[in-house]
Protein backbone atom coordinates (compact mmCIF):
# COMPACT_ATOMS: atom_id res chain seq x y z
CA UNK A 1 0.00 0.00 0.00
CA UNK A 2 2.99 2.32 -0.53
CA UNK A 3 2.80 5.26 1.86
CA UNK A 4 0.34 3.31 4.05
CA UNK A 5 2.56 0.25 4.37
CA UNK A 6 3.37 0.79 8.05
CA UNK A 7 0.98 0.31 10.96
CA UNK A 8 1.66 3.83 12.27
CA UNK A 9 1.04 5.46 8.87
CA UNK A 10 -2.26 3.60 8.60
CA UNK A 11 -3.33 4.74 12.04
CA UNK A 12 -2.42 8.35 11.23
CA UNK A 13 -4.42 8.12 7.98
CA UNK A 14 -7.34 6.71 9.96
CA UNK A 15 -7.03 9.54 12.47
CA UNK A 16 -6.84 12.28 9.82
CA UNK A 17 -9.84 10.97 7.89
CA UNK A 18 -11.75 10.65 11.18
CA UNK A 19 -10.93 14.24 12.15
CA UNK A 20 -12.06 15.43 8.74
CA UNK A 21 -15.40 13.68 9.29
CA UNK A 22 -15.66 15.20 12.79
CA UNK A 23 -15.29 18.68 11.28
CA UNK A 24 -17.88 17.85 8.62
CA UNK A 25 -20.25 16.61 11.33
CA UNK A 26 -20.05 19.99 13.11
CA UNK A 27 -20.86 21.78 9.85
CA UNK A 28 -23.75 19.36 9.15
CA UNK A 29 -25.10 19.89 12.67
CA UNK A 30 -24.93 23.69 12.32
CA UNK A 31 -27.11 23.61 9.20
CA UNK A 32 -29.54 21.09 10.67
CA UNK A 33 -30.04 22.93 13.94
CA UNK A 34 -31.03 26.00 11.91
CA UNK A 35 -34.02 24.00 10.66
CA UNK A 36 -35.36 24.07 14.21
CA UNK A 37 -34.56 27.74 14.82
CA UNK A 38 -35.48 29.30 11.46
CA UNK A 39 -36.86 27.22 8.55
CA UNK A 40 -36.35 30.07 6.05
CA UNK A 41 -32.65 30.31 6.87
CA UNK A 42 -32.45 26.51 6.62
CA UNK A 43 -33.99 26.70 3.14
CA UNK A 44 -31.56 29.37 1.96
CA UNK A 45 -28.50 27.56 3.43
CA UNK A 46 -29.64 24.24 1.92
CA UNK A 47 -30.25 25.90 -1.43
CA UNK A 48 -26.72 27.35 -1.32
CA UNK A 49 -25.20 23.96 -0.41
CA UNK A 50 -27.24 22.19 -3.09
CA UNK A 51 -26.42 24.55 -5.93
CA UNK A 52 -22.96 25.99 -5.19
CA UNK A 53 -20.42 24.68 -7.70
CA UNK A 54 -17.56 24.55 -5.17
CA UNK A 55 -19.66 22.62 -2.62
CA UNK A 56 -21.14 20.22 -5.18
CA UNK A 57 -18.14 19.82 -7.46
CA UNK A 58 -15.22 19.83 -5.00
CA UNK A 59 -16.24 19.52 -1.35
CA UNK A 60 -18.88 16.82 -1.84
CA UNK A 61 -16.54 14.43 -3.73
CA UNK A 62 -13.88 15.03 -1.04
CA UNK A 63 -16.43 14.18 1.64
CA UNK A 64 -17.53 11.01 -0.13
CA UNK A 65 -13.88 10.01 -0.56
CA UNK A 66 -13.28 10.70 3.16
CA UNK A 67 -16.19 8.46 4.19
CA UNK A 68 -15.17 5.64 1.84
CA UNK A 69 -11.50 5.89 2.86
CA UNK A 70 -12.32 5.85 6.61
CA UNK A 71 -14.60 2.85 6.12
CA UNK A 72 -12.19 0.86 3.92
CA UNK A 73 -9.23 1.57 6.21
CA UNK A 74 -11.31 0.54 9.24
CA UNK A 75 -12.18 -2.79 7.62
CA UNK A 76 -8.58 -3.32 6.50
CA UNK A 77 -7.24 -2.64 10.02
CA UNK A 78 -9.87 -4.96 11.52
CA UNK A 79 -8.79 -7.81 9.22
CA UNK A 80 -5.10 -7.19 10.06
CA UNK A 81 -5.89 -7.07 13.78
CA UNK A 82 -7.87 -10.29 13.67
CA UNK A 83 -5.01 -12.07 11.95
CA UNK A 84 -2.65 -10.89 14.72
CA UNK A 85 -4.46 -13.28 17.11
CA UNK A 86 -5.73 -16.22 15.12
CA UNK A 87 -6.34 -18.38 18.20
CA UNK A 88 -8.61 -16.47 20.58
CA UNK A 89 -8.63 -16.62 24.37
CA UNK A 90 -11.14 -18.89 26.10
CA UNK A 91 -11.35 -16.27 28.81
CA UNK A 92 -10.80 -12.58 28.00
CA UNK A 93 -11.79 -9.76 30.33
CA UNK A 94 -11.50 -6.68 28.14
CA UNK A 95 -13.88 -4.77 30.40
CA UNK A 96 -11.23 -4.86 33.16
CA UNK A 97 -8.80 -2.70 31.23
CA UNK A 98 -10.62 -0.77 28.49
CA UNK A 99 -13.93 0.86 27.62
CA UNK A 100 -16.62 -0.85 25.57
CA UNK A 101 -16.51 2.00 23.04
CA UNK A 102 -12.77 1.53 22.45
CA UNK A 103 -13.08 -2.23 21.93
CA UNK A 104 -16.07 -2.16 19.60
CA UNK A 105 -15.20 0.68 17.20
CA UNK A 106 -15.77 -1.68 14.28
CA UNK A 107 -19.29 -2.49 15.50
CA UNK A 108 -20.31 1.13 16.10
CA UNK A 109 -18.60 2.11 12.85
CA UNK A 110 -20.52 -0.49 10.83
CA UNK A 111 -23.84 0.60 12.35
CA UNK A 112 -23.03 4.22 11.48
CA UNK A 113 -22.13 3.08 7.97
CA UNK A 114 -25.45 1.23 7.61
CA UNK A 115 -27.16 4.39 8.82
CA UNK A 116 -25.27 6.40 6.19
CA UNK A 117 -26.77 4.07 3.56
CA UNK A 118 -30.27 5.01 4.75
CA UNK A 119 -29.28 8.67 5.08
CA UNK A 120 -27.92 8.78 1.53
CA UNK A 121 -31.08 7.03 0.27
CA UNK A 122 -33.24 9.57 2.08
CA UNK A 123 -31.48 12.75 1.08
CA UNK A 124 -28.62 12.35 -1.40
CA UNK A 125 -30.35 9.99 -3.85
CA UNK A 126 -33.46 12.11 -3.51
CA UNK A 127 -31.44 15.21 -4.47
CA UNK A 128 -29.83 13.48 -7.45
CA UNK A 129 -33.23 12.22 -8.65
CA UNK A 130 -34.90 15.60 -8.14
CA UNK A 131 -32.21 17.66 -9.81
CA UNK A 132 -30.69 15.47 -12.48
CA UNK A 133 -32.97 12.52 -13.30
CA UNK A 134 -36.33 14.27 -13.14
CA UNK A 135 -34.83 17.69 -14.02
CA UNK A 136 -37.28 19.51 -11.76
CA UNK A 137 -37.05 23.31 -11.62
CA UNK A 138 -35.05 24.53 -8.62
CA UNK A 139 -37.31 25.57 -5.74
CA UNK A 140 -35.44 27.30 -2.86
CA UNK A 141 -38.37 26.74 -0.46
CA UNK A 142 -38.64 22.95 -0.84
CA UNK A 143 -35.89 21.89 1.60
CA UNK A 144 -37.61 22.37 4.97
CA UNK A 145 -40.90 20.66 3.97
CA UNK A 146 -38.94 17.75 2.49
CA UNK A 147 -36.86 17.46 5.67
CA UNK A 148 -39.90 17.45 7.92
CA UNK A 149 -41.63 14.88 5.73
CA UNK A 150 -38.70 12.50 6.10
CA UNK A 151 -39.23 12.43 9.85
CA UNK A 152 -42.96 11.70 9.70
CA UNK A 153 -42.32 7.97 10.12
CA UNK A 154 -41.72 6.97 13.76
CA UNK A 155 -39.71 3.95 12.58
CA UNK A 156 -37.32 6.08 10.51
CA UNK A 157 -37.04 8.62 13.34
CA UNK A 158 -36.28 5.76 15.74
CA UNK A 159 -33.60 4.33 13.44
CA UNK A 160 -32.00 7.77 13.18
CA UNK A 161 -31.99 8.19 16.99
CA UNK A 162 -30.47 4.74 17.65
CA UNK A 163 -27.81 5.41 15.00
CA UNK A 164 -26.91 8.67 16.70
CA UNK A 165 -26.38 6.82 19.99
CA UNK A 166 -23.95 4.49 18.20
CA UNK A 167 -22.29 7.52 16.61
CA UNK A 168 -21.89 8.93 20.12
CA UNK A 169 -20.02 5.80 21.23
CA UNK A 170 -17.87 5.87 18.08
CA UNK A 171 -16.93 9.51 18.65
CA UNK A 172 -16.40 8.98 22.40
CA UNK A 173 -13.32 6.88 21.68
CA UNK A 174 -12.42 7.83 18.12
CA UNK A 175 -12.18 11.60 18.45
CA UNK A 176 -9.70 11.67 21.34
CA UNK A 177 -7.90 8.56 20.08
CA UNK A 178 -7.08 10.30 16.79
CA UNK A 179 -4.81 12.77 18.60
CA UNK A 180 -2.92 9.95 20.32
CA UNK A 181 -2.45 8.25 16.92
CA UNK A 182 -0.90 11.43 15.58
CA UNK A 183 1.51 11.63 18.49
CA UNK A 184 -0.34 14.23 20.55
CA UNK A 185 -0.10 13.24 24.22
CA UNK A 186 1.04 16.04 26.53
CA UNK A 187 -0.10 18.32 29.37
CA UNK A 188 -3.00 19.61 27.23
CA UNK A 189 -4.31 16.11 26.46
CA UNK A 190 -6.59 15.97 29.50
CA UNK A 191 -8.36 19.19 28.46
CA UNK A 192 -8.51 18.05 24.84
CA UNK A 193 -10.00 14.73 25.91
CA UNK A 194 -12.68 16.54 27.91
CA UNK A 195 -13.51 18.65 24.84
CA UNK A 196 -13.73 15.59 22.57
CA UNK A 197 -16.04 13.84 25.05
CA UNK A 198 -18.33 16.87 25.32
CA UNK A 199 -18.41 16.98 21.51
CA UNK A 200 -19.08 13.22 21.32
CA UNK A 201 -22.15 13.60 23.52
CA UNK A 202 -23.43 17.02 22.46
CA UNK A 203 -23.46 16.61 18.67
CA UNK A 204 -25.29 13.25 18.50
CA UNK A 205 -27.71 14.40 21.24
CA UNK A 206 -28.32 17.52 19.16
CA UNK A 207 -29.08 15.39 16.11
CA UNK A 208 -31.47 13.25 18.20
CA UNK A 209 -33.21 16.41 19.39
CA UNK A 210 -33.57 17.68 15.81
CA UNK A 211 -34.98 14.33 14.60
CA UNK A 212 -37.53 14.22 17.43
CA UNK A 213 -38.42 17.90 17.02
CA UNK A 214 -39.13 17.42 13.31
CA UNK A 215 -41.10 14.22 14.00
CA UNK A 216 -43.35 15.96 16.51
CA UNK A 217 -43.67 19.20 14.52
CA UNK A 218 -45.01 18.00 11.19
CA UNK A 219 -46.41 20.48 8.65
CA UNK A 220 -50.13 19.78 8.28
CA UNK B 1 -8.12 -23.21 49.72
CA UNK B 2 -9.75 -25.57 47.23
CA UNK B 3 -9.58 -24.47 43.64
CA UNK B 4 -10.45 -25.71 40.17
CA UNK B 5 -7.80 -24.98 37.59
CA UNK B 6 -8.58 -24.96 33.88
CA UNK B 7 -5.17 -25.03 32.20
CA UNK B 8 -4.26 -24.88 28.51
CA UNK B 9 -2.41 -28.06 27.57
CA UNK B 10 -0.68 -28.30 24.22
CA UNK B 11 1.92 -30.91 23.37
CA UNK B 12 3.88 -28.74 20.93
CA UNK B 13 3.57 -25.95 18.38
CA UNK B 14 2.10 -28.25 15.76
CA UNK B 15 -0.68 -29.87 17.78
CA UNK B 16 -4.03 -28.47 18.86
CA UNK B 17 -4.36 -27.62 22.51
CA UNK B 18 -7.29 -27.63 24.91
CA UNK B 19 -8.24 -26.59 28.41
CA UNK B 20 -7.90 -29.40 30.96
CA UNK B 21 -9.44 -29.30 34.41
CA UNK B 22 -7.37 -29.95 37.56
CA UNK B 23 -8.85 -29.79 41.04
CA UNK B 24 -6.31 -28.66 43.66
CA UNK B 25 -6.45 -28.49 47.45
CA UNK B 26 -4.34 -27.14 50.30
CA UNK B 27 -3.41 -23.85 48.66
CA UNK B 28 -2.43 -21.08 51.10
CA UNK B 29 -3.14 -17.39 50.48
CA UNK B 30 0.53 -16.53 51.08
CA UNK B 31 1.68 -18.77 48.22
CA UNK B 32 2.62 -17.12 44.97
CA UNK B 33 0.73 -18.16 41.85
CA UNK B 34 3.80 -19.99 40.54
CA UNK B 35 4.20 -21.83 43.86
CA UNK B 36 0.61 -22.97 43.45
CA UNK B 37 1.54 -24.33 40.00
CA UNK B 38 4.61 -25.99 41.57
CA UNK B 39 2.27 -27.80 43.99
CA UNK B 40 0.08 -28.88 41.08
CA UNK B 41 3.09 -30.15 39.13
CA UNK B 42 4.43 -32.05 42.13
CA UNK B 43 1.10 -33.85 42.36
CA UNK B 44 1.07 -34.56 38.61
CA UNK B 45 4.63 -35.93 38.69
CA UNK B 46 3.79 -38.15 41.69
CA UNK B 47 0.85 -39.54 39.72
CA UNK B 48 3.10 -40.18 36.73
CA UNK B 49 1.47 -37.47 34.60
CA UNK B 50 3.14 -34.82 32.47
CA UNK B 51 3.65 -31.62 34.50
CA UNK B 52 2.31 -28.31 33.21
CA UNK B 53 5.06 -26.39 31.41
CA UNK B 54 5.25 -22.67 32.18
CA UNK B 55 7.92 -19.95 31.89
CA UNK B 56 9.61 -18.58 35.02
CA UNK B 57 13.03 -17.43 36.10
CA UNK B 58 13.73 -14.73 38.72
CA UNK B 59 10.36 -15.01 40.50
CA UNK B 60 10.71 -11.41 41.71
CA UNK B 61 9.19 -9.40 38.86
CA UNK B 62 12.40 -8.45 37.11
CA UNK B 63 13.12 -10.89 34.30
CA UNK B 64 9.80 -10.80 32.41
CA UNK B 65 9.79 -14.57 31.90
CA UNK B 66 6.46 -15.47 33.46
CA UNK B 67 3.69 -14.94 31.00
CA UNK B 68 0.33 -16.32 31.98
CA UNK B 69 -3.13 -15.15 31.00
CA UNK B 70 -5.02 -15.70 34.26
CA UNK B 71 -8.81 -15.45 34.25
CA UNK B 72 -8.73 -13.34 31.10
CA UNK B 73 -5.96 -10.94 32.13
CA UNK B 74 -2.20 -11.06 31.63
CA UNK B 75 -0.48 -11.58 35.00
CA UNK B 76 -3.88 -12.01 36.64
CA UNK B 77 -6.29 -9.70 38.42
CA UNK B 78 -3.77 -7.63 40.43
CA UNK B 79 -2.11 -4.48 39.03
CA UNK B 80 1.55 -3.52 38.44
CA UNK B 81 2.83 -7.02 39.12
CA UNK B 82 4.02 -10.01 37.13
CA UNK B 83 2.55 -13.50 37.51
CA UNK B 84 5.34 -14.50 39.91
CA UNK B 85 4.36 -11.61 42.21
CA UNK B 86 0.68 -12.58 42.18
CA UNK B 87 -0.44 -14.12 45.46
CA UNK B 88 -3.15 -16.68 45.95
CA UNK B 89 -4.87 -14.37 48.46
CA UNK B 90 -6.29 -12.64 45.36
CA UNK B 91 -8.52 -15.71 44.92
CA UNK B 92 -11.26 -17.24 47.05
CA UNK B 93 -11.87 -20.79 48.19
CA UNK B 94 -13.85 -22.61 45.50
CA UNK B 95 -12.76 -20.33 42.65
CA UNK B 96 -12.21 -21.61 39.13
CA UNK B 97 -9.04 -20.18 37.56
CA UNK B 98 -8.55 -20.28 33.79
CA UNK B 99 -4.86 -20.25 32.83
CA UNK B 100 -3.87 -19.73 29.20
CA UNK B 101 -0.69 -18.76 27.36
CA UNK B 102 -0.28 -15.20 26.03
CA UNK B 103 -2.12 -15.28 22.69
CA UNK B 104 -0.70 -13.65 19.55
CA UNK B 105 0.23 -14.94 16.12
CA UNK B 106 3.68 -13.44 16.79
CA UNK B 107 3.90 -15.42 20.08
CA UNK B 108 3.41 -19.04 18.93
CA UNK B 109 2.88 -21.62 21.66
CA UNK B 110 5.90 -23.86 22.23
CA UNK B 111 4.28 -26.14 24.82
CA UNK B 112 1.39 -25.73 27.27
CA UNK B 113 1.75 -22.21 28.69
CA UNK B 114 5.13 -21.36 27.17
CA UNK B 115 5.18 -19.06 24.14
CA UNK B 116 8.00 -18.01 21.84
CA UNK B 117 8.58 -14.29 22.41
CA UNK B 118 11.70 -14.04 20.25
CA UNK B 119 9.78 -11.59 18.03
CA UNK B 120 10.49 -9.05 20.80
CA UNK B 121 14.21 -9.86 20.55
CA UNK B 122 14.13 -9.23 16.80
CA UNK B 123 12.42 -5.87 17.31
CA UNK B 124 15.17 -4.95 19.79
CA UNK B 125 17.87 -6.12 17.41
CA UNK B 126 16.40 -3.93 14.66
CA UNK B 127 17.38 -0.76 16.52
CA UNK B 128 16.93 -0.94 20.29
CA UNK B 129 20.53 0.02 21.03
CA UNK B 130 23.07 2.80 20.67
CA UNK B 131 26.40 2.32 18.91
CA UNK B 132 29.24 3.10 21.31
CA UNK B 133 32.96 2.68 20.76
CA UNK B 134 34.07 0.46 23.65
CA UNK B 135 37.74 0.21 22.65
CA UNK B 136 39.01 1.94 25.78
CA UNK B 137 38.17 5.59 25.25
CA UNK B 138 34.42 5.39 25.98
CA UNK B 139 33.00 8.68 27.21
CA UNK B 140 31.35 8.48 30.63
CA UNK B 141 27.60 8.76 30.05
CA UNK B 142 27.33 11.03 33.11
CA UNK B 143 29.61 13.59 31.41
CA UNK B 144 26.73 14.56 29.09
CA UNK B 145 24.14 16.76 30.84
CA UNK B 146 20.59 15.38 30.62
CA UNK B 147 17.43 17.23 31.58
CA UNK B 148 16.01 15.66 34.78
CA UNK B 149 12.52 15.23 33.31
CA UNK B 150 13.89 13.52 30.20
CA UNK B 151 16.16 11.31 32.28
CA UNK B 152 13.21 10.21 34.44
CA UNK B 153 10.98 9.58 31.43
CA UNK B 154 13.74 7.60 29.75
CA UNK B 155 14.28 5.55 32.89
CA UNK B 156 10.56 4.85 33.19
CA UNK B 157 10.49 3.61 29.59
CA UNK B 158 13.58 1.50 30.26
CA UNK B 159 11.81 -0.35 33.10
CA UNK B 160 9.93 -2.36 30.46
CA UNK B 161 10.87 -6.00 31.08
CA UNK B 162 9.56 -7.22 27.72
CA UNK B 163 7.16 -9.72 29.25
CA UNK B 164 4.57 -9.31 26.48
CA UNK B 165 1.60 -8.49 28.74
CA UNK B 166 0.87 -5.47 26.50
CA UNK B 167 0.47 -7.76 23.49
CA UNK B 168 -1.55 -10.27 25.52
CA UNK B 169 -3.92 -7.61 26.84
CA UNK B 170 -4.45 -5.79 23.56
CA UNK B 171 -7.53 -6.89 21.63
CA UNK B 172 -5.42 -6.52 18.47
CA UNK B 173 -2.27 -8.20 19.87
CA UNK B 174 -0.39 -4.98 19.18
CA UNK B 175 3.22 -4.56 20.34
CA UNK B 176 3.15 -0.77 20.23
CA UNK B 177 3.69 -0.29 23.98
CA UNK B 178 6.75 -2.54 24.06
CA UNK B 179 8.27 -1.08 20.89
CA UNK B 180 7.52 2.48 21.96
CA UNK B 181 9.17 1.94 25.35
CA UNK B 182 12.31 0.68 23.62
CA UNK B 183 12.26 3.62 21.19
CA UNK B 184 11.53 6.17 23.93
CA UNK B 185 14.29 5.14 26.32
CA UNK B 186 16.82 6.29 23.72
CA UNK B 187 14.80 9.03 21.99
CA UNK B 188 14.80 11.02 25.22
CA UNK B 189 18.56 10.91 25.74
CA UNK B 190 21.32 12.76 23.83
CA UNK B 191 23.12 9.43 23.32
CA UNK B 192 20.12 8.14 21.39
CA UNK B 193 19.70 11.09 19.04
CA UNK B 194 22.37 10.08 16.50
CA UNK B 195 20.60 6.90 15.40
CA UNK B 196 17.05 8.08 16.19
CA UNK B 197 15.79 8.11 12.58
CA UNK B 198 16.96 4.62 11.64
CA UNK B 199 16.00 3.25 15.05
CA UNK B 200 12.31 4.10 14.92
CA UNK B 201 11.90 3.23 11.24
CA UNK B 202 13.65 -0.13 11.61
CA UNK B 203 11.96 -1.13 14.86
CA UNK B 204 8.47 -0.29 13.58
CA UNK B 205 9.19 -2.13 10.31
CA UNK B 206 10.30 -5.20 12.28
CA UNK B 207 7.26 -4.95 14.56
CA UNK B 208 4.97 -4.95 11.51
CA UNK B 209 6.93 -7.79 9.91
CA UNK B 210 6.43 -9.97 13.00
CA UNK B 211 2.64 -9.78 12.49
CA UNK B 212 1.56 -7.79 15.53
CA UNK B 213 -1.74 -5.91 15.25
CA UNK B 214 -2.40 -2.18 15.03
CA UNK B 215 -2.89 0.04 18.06
CA UNK B 216 -6.51 1.05 18.72
CA UNK B 217 -5.60 3.20 21.74
CA UNK B 218 -7.84 1.19 24.06
CA UNK B 219 -5.26 1.65 26.82
CA UNK B 220 -5.49 -2.01 27.92
CA UNK B 221 -1.71 -2.40 27.56
CA UNK B 222 -0.97 0.45 29.98
CA UNK B 223 -3.42 -0.93 32.57
CA UNK B 224 -2.04 -4.47 32.41
CA UNK B 225 1.66 -3.57 32.15
CA UNK B 226 3.43 -4.80 35.30
CA UNK B 227 5.82 -1.84 35.09
CA UNK B 228 3.21 0.83 34.35
CA UNK B 229 4.70 1.85 31.00
CA UNK B 230 2.67 4.85 29.84
CA UNK B 231 0.74 5.38 26.60
CA UNK B 232 2.74 8.61 26.25
CA UNK B 233 5.52 6.40 24.88
CA UNK B 234 3.27 5.31 21.99
CA UNK B 235 2.48 8.94 21.16
CA UNK B 236 6.22 9.74 21.32
CA UNK B 237 7.03 6.84 19.00
CA UNK B 238 4.33 7.99 16.57
CA UNK B 239 5.87 11.48 16.56
CA UNK B 240 9.37 10.05 16.13
CA UNK B 241 8.14 7.83 13.30
CA UNK B 242 6.34 10.60 11.44
CA UNK B 243 9.38 12.89 11.80
CA UNK B 244 11.73 10.14 10.67
CA UNK B 245 9.50 9.28 7.68
CA UNK B 246 9.54 12.90 6.51
CA UNK B 247 13.32 13.11 6.98
CA UNK B 248 13.71 9.80 5.15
Amino acid sequence: MGILSSSIARKVAMALSGLFLVVFLAQHFTINVISVINPDTFNSWSHFMGTNVLVQGVLQPILIFGVIFHFCMGIFLEIKNNSARKIKYKSYKGDRNSTWASRYMIVTGLVVLAFLGLHFYDFWFHEITYKYLESNPEDPTRYYPELVEKFRSPVRTGIYCVSFVLLMLHLWHGFSSSFQSMGWNNKYSKGLRAFTQVYAIAIPLGFIFIALYLHFNQIH
Amino acid sequence: MKLTLKIWRQKNANTKGELKTYPIDGIEGDMSFLEMLDVLNEGLINKGEEPVVFDHDCREGICGSCSLQINGEPHGPDRLITTCQLHMRMFKDGDTIVIEPFRATAFPVIKDLVVDRSSFDRIQQAGGFISVNTSGNTIDANAIPVNKHDADESFNAATCIGCGACVAACKNASAMLFTSAKVSQFALLPQGKTEATERVLNMVAQMDKEGFGNCSNTGACEIECPKGISLENIARMNREYLGASIKG
